[in-house]
């Protein structure tokens, strides 16, 4: 395995951790505020609601 | 000092705290059985490297347009929060074992006795453990150092706070000399995961685009939200049916 491999596994396991699905939760949540923003309508609410949930699934995943 | 500055270099001290407890342990562990010497200059290059890292990214991260770097340092905060609360909750809940400094010291003082007589002079294993265990303990501390402070334009306030924490732990530890077990690692982590999920929620929405009703007042519904959320999560998992506790394993 190259040291290219290694380092990107590295910075992989870093920012992701062990549960990759909430990383993604959390982009593809970011990414429904900046669409609902752009059509004009209030936003804020979408990532407290996104992350408690991302959040309590993960629990629930760990608790299995 | 804002509120938003009080809340970075409270984050970043509780933060850089809890991470300096384990490093301090580490280090202990190979200062006391095989060389000190070796042992601190281990550190001393690690905190070197992670200098370098803060002084490097730094610039680069605040160069960003503010809601570019606004919505990275949301995501960024709060995949590292999410982690930190996390574990905190499965810790309170018994369903992951508590860090245990005294346990953590003796096995890392078992590995350092098993690992052969050090020699006479510059000892390799101390050095590396310490440079290792400094390094990536440190490391998610930087990061928060650099995404906290470069979002407020203010990574010197996250550097300072990081480095007054730092210089706590280990007067501490000169004075003990001794693991310091009865840091409350856990509630701390619950406290820093509470903080990153929540100022990453806020800036993560500003970044996207949206807007807060009331503005920087909005932080003071939010952090007390995710903390009593994430006080209701410890309060339904110790209660869930079927939830399977490891033996051995305490609340």
């Amino acid at each position: 395995m190259s040291w290219i491999v290694r380092a990107a596994r590295a910075v992989w396991d870093f920012v992701v951790g062990d549960d990759p699905l909430t990383a993604f939760g959390v982009v593809a949540a970011l990414g429904a505020t900046a669409l609902i923003a752009g059509a004009g309508a209030p936003a804020w609410w979408v990532m407290p609601v996104a992350v408690l949930a991302l959040l309590g699934l993960s629990l629930r995943r760990a608790a299995r | 000092m804002s509120g938003q500055e009080i809340g970075l270099a409270v984050s970043v001290f509780l933060a850089c705290a809890v991470e300096a407890v384990e490093a301090l342990t580490i280090v202990l562990a190979v200062g006391v059985t095989r060389s000190w010497r070796s042992a601190l200059t281990g550190v001393g290059a690690a905190t070197l490297a992670l200098a370098v890292i803060v002084a490097a990214l730094g610039p680069a991260l605040t160069a960003l347009p503010i809601d570019v770097l606004r919505v990275v340092v949301g995501g960024l905060l709060l995949v590292f929060g999410l982690q930190w609360l996390r574990k905190a909750v499965l810790r309170y809940t018994g369903l992951k074992a508590l860090h245990d400094e005294d346990k953590a010291f003796a096995e890392e003082t078992d590995a350092a006795r098993a690992a052969g007589r050090p020699d006479a002079g510059f000892d390799g294993y101390s050095f590396t453990i310490a440079f290792k265990g400094v390094l990536l303990e440190g490391l998610e501390v930087a990061f928060i150092v650099l995404t906290f402070g470069a979002s407020q334009h203010n990574v010197g306030l996250a550097a300072v706070a990081a480095a007054v924490a730092i210089a706590v732990v280990v007067l501490a530890g000169v004075l003990v000399r001794a693991p310091l077990a009865r840091v409350p690692e856990n509630t701390l982590k619950f406290f820093v995961g509470v903080m990153l999920t929540s100022f990453g929620i806020f800036w993560g929405t500003e970044g996207a685009g949206a807007t807060w009703p009331g503005g920087d007042a909005a932080l003071l519904v939010i952090i007390p939200g995710v903390a009593l959320a994430a006080l209701g999560m410890v309060r339904w998992l110790r209660r869930a049916p079927g939830v399977q506790r490891p033996l051995g394993e305490t609340a």
